[in-house]
């Protein structure tokens, strides 16, 4: 898909990262046209079968949900890359626990197309019999992709991990969304899975991420992205 | 005898308990009842107005009447007195022993007759529903048949088992069964017994809890909640083996909600652990007794009822309307107009109880009595959210007498006993008329003694609804709700419960919860159902098998699969669900907190309130204007904000929607010229206006008004069903209307009215019938436009997030670790997204459902209504507003506007930033 294309089919705002053109899409993922290059992160699949084991039995269907909205994505976009970025099992026995049809649905989705899984903290190893190729950290263009943002300031960083929302305030009511939060230099993504909370990015965890006079939250809205400007956030 | 002195009569026990300090009075007067004879003569004046309707006159009767319905098949309503004339003292003798008549005898006083009655039922080996007014002896009543019981006992012999508990009450509120432990104790010790009694609530001391496992009391106090720990422990057969009776205080209270629902499961278990159990219910007056009758008793044979005795009569309470001097507002809910009326009144009276229907009601009506009290007269405020030490204070000052007025909501409403009120104010309207009586009830506290009150409506409308309750007050009618079917998340809730008990046959437990009253019409797939949730989820995707809280062991059996599960359900178990509510901290102005951690907490504050507020903002609350200055780590910070005005907490509207009684009231009440003449000339020349501008409706129409204003058009309807069906027919017209081209732009609900503003000529539209009115209001609105608006509604997750706690599908909390509301919110309105997609028949989906069709949506109520206006819609399309209209006019603006506006917002935001950036 050319971007404008993109821009116009998807209703979604482009954005730059260190010199590179980004489409945000409310749904949550983050499109580089120009590398064919899809970003997901924090899938978090199987949470629902990982609570429980602890005796909290929420509905076993998150990973179906979520492995479908990645699907429409998926078909959306065409890319030739996919970088899961990090949290993608919500624990390390996740893809050995997977129904053996959404291993087959994911296997689908990922074949003919080169697949990264970037290790996160609740997944550090490589998941369980799946195609892919398990990464630390990637390197592309001037872009790097890694699960958890750096503390030292990186251009050019895609992270996820905090799981970022955002909440603004008018005429008297509230509306919290996820949302990406980037400030022209790094970009966090929001969490995909179907069962993952959020965060807000005027927490204490963000602190000392951003350039405030530059932070904007890209929130997901049911039609678009929403560009709010960090000025207009509210913390809680 | 005169009748008045008649009827003011000697209380044996006033203010509703036993006799305690300050409540006593001895009485010159021997009882009404032991003076039959007497009364004979004088009996005519006395019959209530509520027995002249509804019962047949049948020989003599005294205020005090007892009335004994044994016969199940009796039709209801059928008064009949027994025995008359009756010696009552002969009576006492026979059913009470000899240490009973000589206190009685000390004290000066006669036991009542129903006191008796209940007693020789309960000795028949019946149980028994008492219902009676505020003041006349309920509590010792029902204590009578357990302490002439334990009375007669012989001591324990050492050597001797211990013996288990022999009667347990139960009320709705800690602060009742403390009361009572207090009240009761003292007969107690003056009559020589030596009964044990102690309370055991959310407060009693780990220690003493473990201490009344191994030496149970005779007469343990306690809640719900408690009953339900107690029958999920692994000896609750054996710790309830020699129970006797159990008291139910306040019953018509505690039926009407989950907890009720819980508690009758609880009452099912304890009937099987000790099938020959008695149950006695202290109710007030209520709509349907029969339902509480049957609630009493096994449903095992279907259809069976508990005896009843109905005690009627009591003053007939003083109640006014305000007339007040000044302009009666169109809208609004402060009624800050009549505040030197009300303080004037203060003045006049010894203690003054307010009610006001909400918390911030309460907190404004505070506020603008201080800025007149110019005496500095003691005038305190009481409500749920402030800190408990607070409230405690509160108690205790009103208990001693020390306060002038107290403004409350209705934290107060139920039956304990905080010293002299002579005088109920009501701000707001009652919006019940039963709820109306119980609180008037709490004047003087003495059934005998007329209670005073004075009803002061808000707005217009309001003094149509003060006029019909007070006219239904006086006819004695009843609004009560009737019950709802028991919550399927409740059950869930029991069953585990059951399981970490002891293991249960699938069979035996499902004929237990039938013999529950509110689960008697409970189908066995359902209940399998339910037991496959609380084992595995009950999901379609069999993916929890390995995961399973309980198993079916090859005996038949299902068990709890490990020693955890039981763990986590005791510190689940209940069925309050708090609103995620933050602790509002004093700090030093301008300090956002991280300095100065150390202030006081004042109470706690609803979550969606505070996300409202900015820095710097002031709102009201625990009586002072405060600042808002942060939030951090589920603490809200504020300060003490300069001058006294104030953005007040958000108006939630009332907590309680107007009864489908009283909304027909007020119905004939527009409809009858005749009874214009008992309201407010004001009032009367409002309605008088509208007939002559617009049309005013007949009982049972429904008027709609259209009318263009700015350059918008209105449609009004006033259809007085109660905000809540009201929001949810605005809901549902706003989407036809909407698919109609009428470009609805958004709609404000009300108790009696709704008004919806578009952007298209509506009147013109239905003048033209496209659409038609009736095709608008067609009931077919209730299919597949509620499903569709249903799905997506916060209102659905709202109820989702209740009944997935409630059922244990998610905890409340985690052994040592408390989740923060926001998480729970978090995370059950994203369970509820998906399992709508991937299971919409899934119990617990069916269960939300039920709740909200008579919950927060009022689906029931709309059908109703929709079914009676059909073909009786009158259409008024008008060139300016009506006088009928301005008063929810005046709300728009004031008022949250409903819609599915979220995105719209974010667009308003995005907008601004792009103008900013110059990028439009």
């Amino acid at each position: 898909m050319t971007f404008a294309l993109a821009m116009t089919a998807l209703q979604a705002d482009p954005v730059g990262i260190a010199g590179e053109r980004a489409i945000c899409d409310r749904r949550g993922v983050l499109y580089f046209p120009e590398l064919r290059l899809l970003t997901v992160s924090d899938l978090h699949l199987e949470k629902g079968s990982s609570l429980a084991r602890r005796g909290t039995l929420i509905p076993p269907y998150d990973t179906g949900a979520t492995l479908l909205r990645l699907q429409a994505v998926i078909a959306d976009y065409q890319p030739a890359i996919v970088i899961s970025l990090g949290d993608s099992f919500h624990d390390g026995g996740g893809a050995a626990r997977m129904h053996s049809s959404f291993r087959e649905r994911l296997e689908a989705l990922m074949a003919g197309r080169d697949w990264f899984w970037v290790a996160g903290n609740h997944d550090p190893d490589a998941p369980a019999d799946l195609p892919g190729e398990t990464v630390r950290e990637l390197a592309i263009g001037s872009l790097v992709f890694r699960h958890e943002p750096s503390a030292v300031r990186v251009e050019g960083e895609i992270s996820g991990h905090l799981h970022p929302c955002a909440r603004i305030v008018q005429q008297g009511r509230s509306v919290r969304r996820r949302c990406f939060a980037g400030d022209g230099g790094r970009m966090i993504m929001p969490a995909f899975g179907a069962y993952t909370g959020s965060l807000n990015v005027l927490d204490r965890a963000y602190a000392g991420l951003f350039r405030r006079e530059t932070l904007m939250a890209y929130m997901l809205g049911t039609e678009r992205i929403f560009a709010i400007s960090g000025s207009m956030l509210r913390p809680g | 005898m005169r009748p008045d002195t008649l009827a003011r009569g000697a209380p044996l026990c006033p203010a509703g308990h036993l006799p305690h300090k300050g409540g006593d009075r001895l009485s010159s007067l021997i009882s009404p009842i032991a003076n039959a004879e007497k009364e004979a003569l004088s009996a005519e004046l006395l019959i209530s107005l509520l027995q002249g309707l509804q019962g047949e006159k049948e020989g003599a009767r005294s205020p005090f009447v007892p009335i004994l319905l044994g016969d199940c098949a009796a039709p209801r309503y059928l008064w009949r007195v027994t025995e008359q004339p009756r010696l009552a003292e002969q009576n006492a003798a026979a059913h009470l022993p000899e240490p009973f008549l000589k206190w009685f005898a000390q004290k000066g006083w006669s036991p009542r007759a129903h006191q008796i009655e209940l007693l020789a039922t309960a000795q028949a080996g019946q149980s028994v529903l008492l219902i009676a007014p505020t003041g006349a002896g309920k509590t010792l009543a029902g204590f009578l048949p357990s302490l002439t019981e334990l009375a007669g006992r012989p001591g324990r012999r050492p050597g001797q088992a211990r013996r288990g508990i022999h009667t347990l009450y139960i009320s709705p509120l800690k602060a009742l069964a403390v009361d009572i432990e207090r009240n009761l104790g003292k007969p107690v010790e003056e009559i020589g017994l030596s009964v044990t009694i102690e309370t055991r609530t959310g407060d009693t001391p780990a220690h003493k809890r473990q201490r009344q496992k191994l030496a149970p009391p005779e007469i343990l106090l306690t809640t719900p909640e408690q009953l339900a720990l107690l029958i999920a422990a692994p000896d609750a057969r054996r710790f309830f083996e020699d129970l006797r009776y159990v008291v139910l205080d306040e019953l018509h209270s505690l039926v009407t909600s989950k907890r009720g629902h819980l508690l009758a499961l609880g009452l099912a278990r304890l009937r099987s652990f000790v099938p020959g159990l008695q149950t006695i219910g202290l109710s007030a007056t209520v709509a349907e007794p029969d339902e509480l009758r049957r609630w009493l008793v096994s449903q095992n044979p279907p259809g069976g009822m508990a005896e009843l005795i109905v005690v009627t009569g009591g003053a007939k309470p003083e109640i006014s309307i305000l007339d007040s001097e000044e302009h009666v507002p169109w809208a609004g809910h402060s009624a800050r107009y009549a505040t030197p009326e009300i303080y004037n009144e203060i003045k006049r009276h010894k203690t003054t109880l307010l009610f006001v229907n909400t918390r911030s009601q309460a907190e404004l009506l505070f506020q603008e009595l201080w800025r007149v009290n110019d005496d500095t007269l003691p005038i305190a405020l009481h409500h749920g959210s402030l800190d408990v030490a607070q409230r405690r204070r509160v108690e205790r000052a009103m208990g001693e007498n020390a306060l002038r007025a107290i403004v409350a909501t209705s934290t107060l409403d139920l039956g304990i006993d905080w010293g002299d009120v002579d005088l109920v104010v009501h701000v707001g309207a009652p919006k019940g008329a039963s709820r109306l009586a119980q609180r008037i009830g709490r004047a003087n506290h003495r059934m005998d003694e007329p209670s005073k009150a004075i009803l002061i409506p808000a707005n217009r409308f309001e003094v149509l609804e003060c006029r019909a309750a007070l006219d239904a007050n006086y006819l004695g009618a009843q609004d009560t709700p009737p019950l709802v079917n028991g919550g399927l998340d409740v059950l869930a809730q029991h069953v585990l419960g059951c399981a970490c008990g002891a293991p249960f046959r699938a069979d035996d437990l499902f004929e237990e919860v039938r013999a529950a009253a509110p689960y008697a019409e409970l189908d066995r797939p359902t209940f399998d159902r339910v037991v496959d949730f609380v084992a595995t989820g009950g999901y379609a995707l069999k993916n929890y098998e390995r995961y399973a809280r309980i198993r079916l062991n090859k005996d038949g059996l299902w068990r709890v699969s490990n020693p955890r599960i039981a763990q986590q359900y005791r510190l689940n178990v209940g069925t309050i669900i708090e609103v995620p509510a933050l602790n509002v901290r004093y700090v030093r102005a301008g300090s956002k907190g991280s300095a100065s951690r150390g202030g006081r907490v004042l109470g706690k504050i609803e979550e969606a309130f505070l996300e409202t507020l900015t820095h710097g903002d002031t709102f009201m609350f625990a009586g002072k204007v405060l600042r808002f200055e942060g939030i951090r780590d589920n603490e809200c910070f504020v300060s003490n904000a300069p001058g006294s005005d104030a953005k007040v907490p958000y108006y939630g509207g009332g907590k309680f929607p107007l009864s489908t009684y009283l909304a027909e009231q007020v119905r004939i009440m527009l409809d009858d010229r005749q009874r214009w003449k008992k309201l407010p000339e004001q009032v009367a020349d409002w309605l008088r206006f509208q007939a002559d501008k617009s049309v005013l409706p007949k009982r049972d129409d429904l008027l709609i008004e259209t009318f263009p204003r700015g350059n918008r058009y209105y449609l009004v309807a006033y259809p007085f069903e109660g905000r809540l069906a009201h929001q949810t027919l605005g809901m549902l017209l706003t989407r036809r209307l909407d698919r109609a081209g009428a470009r609805p732009l958004g709609f404000v609900a009300t108790d009696y009215a709704l008004a919806i503003w578009s952007l298209a000529d509506m009147g013109r539209m239905f003048r033209a019938r496209k659409p038609s009115l009736s095709q608008l209001f067609d009931q077919d609105m209730l299919g597949d436009d509620l499903e569709a608006w249903l799905a997506g509604s916060w209102l659905l997750k709202r109820t989702f997030r209740n009944c997935a706690l409630i059922s244990g599908l998610i905890e409340k909390r985690h052994p040592g670790q408390e989740k923060s509301g926001r998480q729970v919110t978090v995370s059950t309105d994203l369970i509820y997204d998906v399992l709508r997609s991937h299971e919409p028949d899934h119990i617990l989906l069916q269960a939300t459902r039920a709740d909200a069709a008579t919950g927060l949506l009022d689906v029931s109520r709309l059908a109703e209504m929709l079914s009676r206006i059909q073909g009786r819609i009158v259409h008024k399309h008008l060139e300016q507003i009506s006088p009928l209209a301005v008063p929810i006019m005046l709300e728009i603006g004031k008022m949250p506007v409903h819609g599915e506006a979220d995105d719209t917002l974010l667009m308003d935001a995005a907008t601004l930033v792009e103008e900013a950036m110059g990028t439009k």
